[in-house]
């Protein structure tokens, strides 16, 4: 009797600890994510902050650290989301709804497409970098221009658009498109009126995301010539540099006024990439729908 | 063994406003259905099924579950020409012409036979665009709003939303949900409405009232329903289809068959087949 009793409470008292113990772990994990994040921020907000000054937004690039600024690369950056977003939205959602909505899964060649997109996604973007040296800015001529830039970041983050955007199509339920079938709706109409309407929120919350990545990319970019050092305003065909690519060549200088310069250039990356994320968040939260 | 007894409210209820067989037949044949089977990757899901549907009545089509009787309603307006692997054979005749003709389009047929389903599906919009919705892909002419309200008044859903047009549909209750894809359905001005389980998700208030809808309904047009609730099939049907279902000797495959159709009065009260009997007497399903 007493010996049940007390295994009784041997066994509630393990299972107690294995409770806390898992949420320890748990704790444990979610600290060592947003505690590095947190000190990397701090580290960075605290090195760059005296350099954070209308200067950094409004001047050229020069030798002296005193008078040097990121204008050049700042609004190069911006021209490459744009052109990002300009390219990889409309390609990437009529992608998704060929894929999810006409595409036979039975035929070969669709099943081959889908296994190709989930690899591109995961292909690192140095490769993206040498394919578009290859075959964009030499093989038909672009150049080491934005336009060649943007072109090859639209690459990088094109996989991820479409995937983003066919999990958007796909939350979309069926009983949707049976209703406006049942309407005597042509397909066109269904996708077009129904669910694309439907899909927009998180199409866009994926896009933004996509986009954010593809302004804080460096290393395709320096396979395909930006230039460490562009005292001017850029053009679409002109020569370029970016925001991470001017941040990495301060990192790279010896004085040490150069690495305060870095930091700030980095808040004012993360400053870009930060409101892009919130601008995607608010639209998800906004247009969140319960079916 | 004991004889089937059969409820004498439900033949009250089977005798309210029914109709006579005569009287049916001498209506004009919408459907005309005969030999339809239908299958799945190949498997038959449904075979034989010959009946005909005539206007301005109520069709209930009953039975256990996976009998077919669903798959069968989506005949009607070829919703199975959606399903990759469906396969229809036999032939559907509306009107006289072949439903499933070389020249016929399946968009063209759903705008005439509308659908609501079993699980209210409004559309994530507007209550007056859910209506709008049909009448605009459709092109349809017209005053959009007249039409709007028209149908929400056949519907029986008018003064209830009246004054809130412009709110969501998904903000509406199960009921007015489904009377609001009703409404949908009829804004497009259909010939046929096909409802697959129309209020079995729905409260026995609301039930009720789709019910009471369904009566009103069949003086412009013709309904067919697919119910699992037999009492709802002996208040709202003139006719009744009796599926079952068939398994095959090694138990490997079943298939829906229809076992009897005739006027709901004689389904309910003296069904000529033993497995009518008993489904309906509550001894099977």
């Amino acid at each position: 009797m007493t010996s049940v009793e007390l295994q009784q409470e041997t066994t509630r008292r393990s299972r107690a600890w294995k409770n806390r113990l898992f949420l320890g772990v748990m704790l444990f994990s979610m600290f060592v994510a947003f505690g590095t994040l947190a000190v990397l921020l701090v580290d960075t907000i605290v090195t760059g902050w005296p350099a954070i000054s209308w200067q950094i937004l409004s001047s050229l690039p020069s030798s002296v650290p005193g008078e040097a600024g990121a204008r050049p690369a700042i609004l190069a950056t911006l021209y490459l989301g744009l052109i990002v977003l300009v390219l990889s939205v409309p390609i990437g959602v009529l992608t998704a709804i060929y894929l999810e909505e006409y595409a036979n899964r039975s035929r070969w060649w669709n099943k081959l497409i889908e296994v190709n997109i989930q690899n591109l996604a995961a292909v690192p973007s140095i490769v993206y970098g040498i394919l578009g040296l290859a075959f964009i800015v030499r093989g038909i001529g672009v150049g080491r221009v934005v336009f060649a830039g943007g072109l090859i970041l639209t690459l990088v983050v094109l996989p991820t658009v479409v995937v983003a955007s066919r999990e958007a199509i796909r939350s979309v339920p069926d009983s949707i498109r049976q209703g406006a079938f049942a309407l005597g709706a042509t397909k066109w109409q269904v996708v077009w009126r129904q669910v694309l309407p439907a899909a927009i929120p998180g199409m866009a919350t994926g896009s933004i995301l996509a986009l954010s990545r593809a302004v804080g990319e460096t290393a395709p970019l320096l396979m395909v010539g930006a230039v460490v050092y562009v005292p001017f305003n850029p053009t679409l065909f002109g020569q370029y540099t970016a925001l991470p690519v001017q941040i990495y060549n301060w990192t790279k200088q010896p004085d040490a006024e150069f690495q305060t310069l870095a930091a700030a250039g980095a808040i004012v990356l993360l400053v870009i990439v930060l409101s892009m994320n919130a601008v995607a968040i608010f639209l998800r939260n906004r247009y969140r729908r319960q079916w | 063994m004991e004889t089937p007894q059969i409820d004498s409210a439900r033949i009250a209820e089977v005798a309210r406003g029914a109709l006579s067989r005569g009287d049916i037949e001498r209506r004009e044949r919408v459907f005309t259905v005969s030999d339809l089977g239908v299958s799945y990757n190949g498997k038959p899901a449904l075979e034989d099924v010959s009946l005909d549907v005539f206007r301005n009545t109520v069709t209930a089509f009953i039975g256990p579950s996976g009998c077919g009787k669903s798959t069968f309603i989506r005949c009607f307006n070829r919703m199975n020409d959606l399903i990759p692997g469906a396969d229809v054979a036999g032939t559907v005749l509306y009107h006289g012409a072949d439903l499933y003709g070389r020249n016929v389009d399946p968009v063209e047929i759903r705008r005439r036979i509308g659908m609501v389903f079993q699980k209210p599906n409004p559309f994530p919009k507007s209550i007056y665009d859910n209506i709008a919705f049909g009448p605009r892909v459709l092109g349809m002419k017209g005053d959009l709003d007249e039409r709007v309200e028209g149908a929400l008044r056949q519907a029986a859903l008018w003064d209830e939303v009246k004054d809130r047009l412009k709110d969501g549909a998904l903000g509406l209750s199960g009921g007015q949900q489904q009377r609001l894809c009703i409404a949908r359905a009829l804004a497009v001005e259909p010939d046929v409405i096909l409802m697959d389980e129309p209020a079995s998700a729905l409260d026995p208030i609301s039930t009720t009232r789709i019910e009471d809808l369904m009566h009103e309904l069949k003086r412009e047009y013709t309904i067919v329903i697919v119910t699992h609730n037999m009492q709802q099939a002996a208040r709202v049907a003139d006719m009744t289809a009796f599926f079952s279902v068939v398994v095959a000797e090694d138990g490997s495959a079943r298939r829906g068959v229809l076992v009897e159709y005739d006027t709901t009065t004689k389904i309910f009260t003296t069904p000529s087949d033993k497995r009518t009997e008993d489904y309906v007497t509550g001894r099977f399903g």
